[in-house]
C-alpha cells in the first residue's frame, strides 16, 4: 500500500511540474511604448560639453552640488550619475576620436526598475515616466542593481534616504513646459518630444547625414525600447551603453517569474507535495517511537 | 561746488544741469552706468537705452539729501566725489541737491549747523538722509560728538524729519571696521537705531556710488524705495555675487589658479581664489561697475582678492587671505570620463588584509584542533 501512496505523490509532483513548464516556455508579450510616451532625442554630434542641462537639472530639481571630486570643493563635479546628479555630461576621448555623452534616466519601455521594485515605488506612469513614489519604497535598492544603465541612485548621506532619479521634470510637463535640460540646451542637442516624432526625426538625421552618424538609433530596440534615444559618431559601447539586447530585463525575469504563480498552481502543487511527505514521514515516526 | 547753498525753488534735474552747463554728453554717460549697475530691478534703468533713461530721471526734481558724517573715515565720500573725467563732481551735485554735507560744503561751525537746520526746515519730511558711518552706543554714546551734540543724537533728530535713510557704507550698514571684534564703542548701523523710517543698507568699503544714485534717483523720479534683501540692501545692486560676472571666471572655471602673489597664474591675470578672494560669497555689484570712473580700477581688477566688504559675516571678520566655501558651485571645464576608473587596494592594504585574513584562519584551525583534542579527552 505504501508503494501505492508513493506512486501517487510522485505523479502528483510530475503532474505539478508540467503545468508550470509550459507557462515558462511561453513568452509574455513584449512591451510596445505606450501612445502618449514622450521622451528625449540626444544628437552627440550636436552636443559641445557647455553641461547647461546640468546646471539647469540641479537647480530644477533643487539637488545639491557634488564638490566631493575635482577642485576638492570648489566646483560640482560629479563622476557620473550620483545620489546628487540626476543628469551629467560625459566625455569619451581616445586617440582621435571624442564625444560627450548625456547621462540620465532613459525611460525604458519596459524598465528592469519597475520588474525589480517589490512594492511599486517605481511605476511607468502618464507619458511613459519612469515616476518614484518615496512614500512606496523601503529602500532595498534593488532598483540599483537591475538597471541596465546604472541609473537609480541610493542616497547613502541622508538617515531617509530616496531613490535618486530623472524623472523626466514630469512636475513641469504638468504646467505644460518641456524639461529642464531640454529647456536650455542652447544647440537643439537634447530634444524633448512625442516619442513617435523622436523616432522620426532620428532616422531623418540618420538618413539625410549618413556619413555623421553610427548607422543606429540607440534606444529603437535596445533592452526592450528606451524612450530616450541616442544618436552618435562614436560606438555606442564606447559611450557607456553596454547593452544591444534586444529583449528588455524583465521579459525573462517575469516569464519565470509569473509562469511560477501562474494561477497558483506552483505553489499549491509544492505545498500539496511538502504537506503529503510530512504526513507519511509522521507515520514513520511514530512506528519508530512505539 | 557750492552745495550748501539751496537753490530758491526746486528744479527738476533737467534744468538744473542745464543752467549749471553741465554737458549732456556726460549726463548720458551717467545714465549707461546706472544701467549697468542696475540691468534689472529698477523702474528707472528698466529702458532701452541711456537717453530713454536719462529723459526719465531728467523730468525728476531733484532730491534734497542731507549727507550726516558718524565714526567714519569719508571714503564714501571719496568714492562718489573721486573723478577722472573733469566735470563730474559737478555732474553729481547737479543730480541731487545736497544740501547739508560736512566734507564737501564751505560753511564752518555755526553756518554749518544753521545750513543743518536750514535745510531740514525747507524740505521738512521730504529730504533723503544718509549716514556714513558707524554710531557708537557704548558709554551712552559719548565717543562721537558733534557740535556739543552726541552723534546717536543728532541722528534721531534728523531721521525723524527725514522721507528716507539711507546708510551708505558698511560701517553704516552694520557698524563696519568699528564693530570689528572688540568693538570698543559698541558701534551699530543706523537700523538699529532708526527703526520709524525705511533704511537702505548701501555696504561697501566703499560702496559703488552708481548704486546711491540708482536708490536715491529711484526714490527721486518714482517715490519708491527700491526692493530690498534681507540684510536692507537693494537687490537690483546685491542680488549677484562678485563671483558671477567676475572677468577672472573662466580661469576659475578652468581650474586656473594665482597661489602666490607674483606667480606666473597671477602675473597672467588667473583666478585670486586661492589668495582668498571672498568673490564667491560676496554679493555687489563691482565686477560690472568699476570704481573711480576707471577700468579695471577694482581689487580683483588689479590683482588683490576681493576681500567681501559688503558682507557682515565675512568683511572685517575673515582674514583677507582666507578661502571661503563656494556658495553655488558650478561644474569646472572638466568632464568626467564614461568609465571612471575606481581606486583599486593599494599593495599595502592588501598585504595588510592578507594577513589579517591570514591570522583569522590559522587561529581558527588551531582553536578547532584544540576544541577537537578536548572532545577525545572527554572520550577517553
Amino acid at each position: 500500500m505504501n508503494s501505492d501512496r508513493r506512486d501517487f505523490f510522485k505523479g502528483m509532483a510530475t503532474a505539478a511540474a508540467v503545468a508550470v513548464v509550459p507557462s515558462v516556455a511561453r513568452a509574455r508579450e513584449k512591451k510596445r511604448p505606450q501612445s502618449d510616451a514622450v521622451g528625449l532625442l540626444y544628437d552627440a554630434t550636436r552636443c559641445i560639453g557647455c553641461k547647461a542641462c546640468v546646471v539647469a537639472c540641479k537647480e530644477q530639481n533643487d539637488l545639491p552640488a557634488d564638490t566631493r571630486g575635482y577642485g576638492k570643493g570648489l566646483y560640482d563635479a560629479p563622476e557620473g550619475l550620483n545620489e546628487f546628479t540626476k543628469n551629467v555630461i560625459q566625455l569619451y576621448k581616445d586617440a582621435g576620436e571624442e564625444s560627450y555623452v548625456k547621462k540620465q534616466c532613459m525611460h525604458c519601455v519596459d524598465p528592469a526598475c519597475v520588474g525589480a521594485c517589490m512594492l511599486g515605488a517605481l511605476q511607468k506612469g502618464k507619458y511613459g515616466i519612469v515616476s518614484y513614489d518615496v512614500d512606496k519604497c523601503v529602500g532595498c535598492r534593488y532598483c540599483e542593481v537591475a538597471c541596465p544603465f546604472n541609473v537609480p541612485k541610493f542616497q547613502w548621506t541622508k538617515a531617509a534616504p530616496r531613490i535618486v532619479k530623472c524623472e523626466l521634470c514630469r512636475d513641469r510637463l504638468a504646467e505644460g513646459k518641456e524639461p529642464a535640460c531640454t529647456a536650455v540646451c542652447p544647440r537643439q542637442a537634447v530634444i524633448f518630444g512625442k516619442y513617435t516624432d523622436l523616432l522620426d526625426e532620428a532616422h531623418r538625421r540618420l538618413k539625410d547625414n549618413p556619413g555623421n552618424y553610427v548607422p543606429k538609433v540607440y534606444g529603437e530596440h535596445e533592452v526592450g525600447g528606451t524612450q530616450v534615444l541616442y544618436l552618435s559618431h562614436v560606438e555606442f559601447e564606447k559611450l557607456g551603453f553596454r547593452f544591444d539586447q534586444q529583449e528588455s530585463v524583465p521579459h525573462l525575469q517575469q516569464s519565470v517569474q509569473h509562469g511560477i504563480y501562474k494561477g497558483f498552481i506552483g505553489p499549491v502543487a509544492l505545498y500539496a507535495l511538502l504537506g503529503a511527505v510530512v504526513f507519511r514521514n509522521r507515520g514513520k515516526s511514530d512506528d519508530k517511537e512505539s | 561746488m557750492t552745495a550748501s547753498r539751496i537753490p530758491p525753488k526746486h528744479p527738476t534735474i533737467d534744468e538744473q544741469l542745464e543752467r549749471a552747463g553741465v554737458s549732456r554728453r556726460h549726463f548720458i554717460n551717467f545714465c549707461g552706468k546706472l544701467m549697468v549697475v542696475a540691468p534689472v530691478g529698477l523702474a528707472i534703468t528698466n529702458k532701452l537705452s541711456p537717453q530713454a533713461v536719462a529723459a526719465t530721471i531728467g523730468k525728476a526734481r531733484r532730491p534734497s539729501v542731507i549727507w550726516l558724517e558718524m565714526q567714519d573715515c569719508t571714503g564714501c565720500t571719496e568714492t562718489l566725489l573721486r573723478t577722472s573725467r573733469p566735470d563730474l563732481g559737478s555732474l553729481i551735485l547737479n543730480i541731487i541737491s545736497l544740501d547739508y554735507h560736512e566734507t564737501v560744503m564751505a560753511a564752518a561751525g555755526n553756518d554749518a549747523e544753521a545750513a543743518l537746520r536750514d535745510a531740514m526746515a525747507q524740505n521738512d519730511g521730504k529730504y533723503v538722509l544718509v549716514v556714513e558711518g558707524s554710531i557708537p552706543t557704548k558709554d551712552d554714546g559719548i565717543y562721537l560728538t558733534i557740535g556739543g551734540k552726541k552723534g546717536i543724537d543728532k541722528l534721531r533728530e534728523v531721521a525723524d524729519h527725514a522721507a528716507a535713510v539711507v546708510a551708505i557704507g558698511s560701517c553704516a550698514s552694520w557698524g563696519g571696521v568699528p564693530s570689528s571684534n572688540i568693538n570698543p564703542t559698541g558701534a551699530v548701523g543706523v537700523d538699529s537705531i532708526v527703526k520709524n523710517k525705511p533704511v537702505i543698507n548701501i555696504p561697501g568699503c566703499p560702496p559703488n556710488p552708481y548704486t546711491f544714485f540708482g536708490t536715491v534717483l529711484e526714490y527721486a523720479t518714482t517715490g519708491k524705495v527700491p526692493k530690498l534683501d534681507s540684510f536692507g540692501r537693494p537687490l537690483f545692486a546685491y542680488d549677484r555675487t562678485v563671483h558671477d560676472h567676475c572677468p577672472r571666471r573662466a580661469h576659475f572655471d578652468a581650474g586656473k589658479f594665482a597661489t602666490v602673489f607674483g606667480d606666473e597664474g597671477h602675473r597672467n591675470g588667473w583666478c585670486l581664489y586661492k589668495l582668498g578672494c571672498k568673490g564667491p560669497v560676496t554679493h555687489a555689484p563691482c565686477s560690472t561697475q568699476h570704481f573711480n570712473e576707471l577700468e579695471d580700477c577694482w581689487p580683483i581688477g588689479i590683482g588683490a582678492p576681493c576681500a567681501g566688504c559688503t558682507e557682515k559675516a565675512t568683511a572685517f571678520t575673515i582674514p583677507l587671505f582666507t578661502t571661503v566655501d563656494i556658495q553655488h558651485p558650478l561644474p569646472p571645464a572638466f568632464y568626467p570620463e564614461v568609465n571612471p576608473e575606481h581606486k583599486g587596494m593599494s599593495p599595502v592594504a592588501t598585504g595588510v588584509a592578507g594577513l589579517v585574513g591570514g591570522a583569522l584562519v590559522g587561529a581558527g584551525v588551531i582553536a578547532s584542533r584544540k576544541l577537537g583534542g578536548h572532545d577525545e579527552e572527554t572520550k577517553e
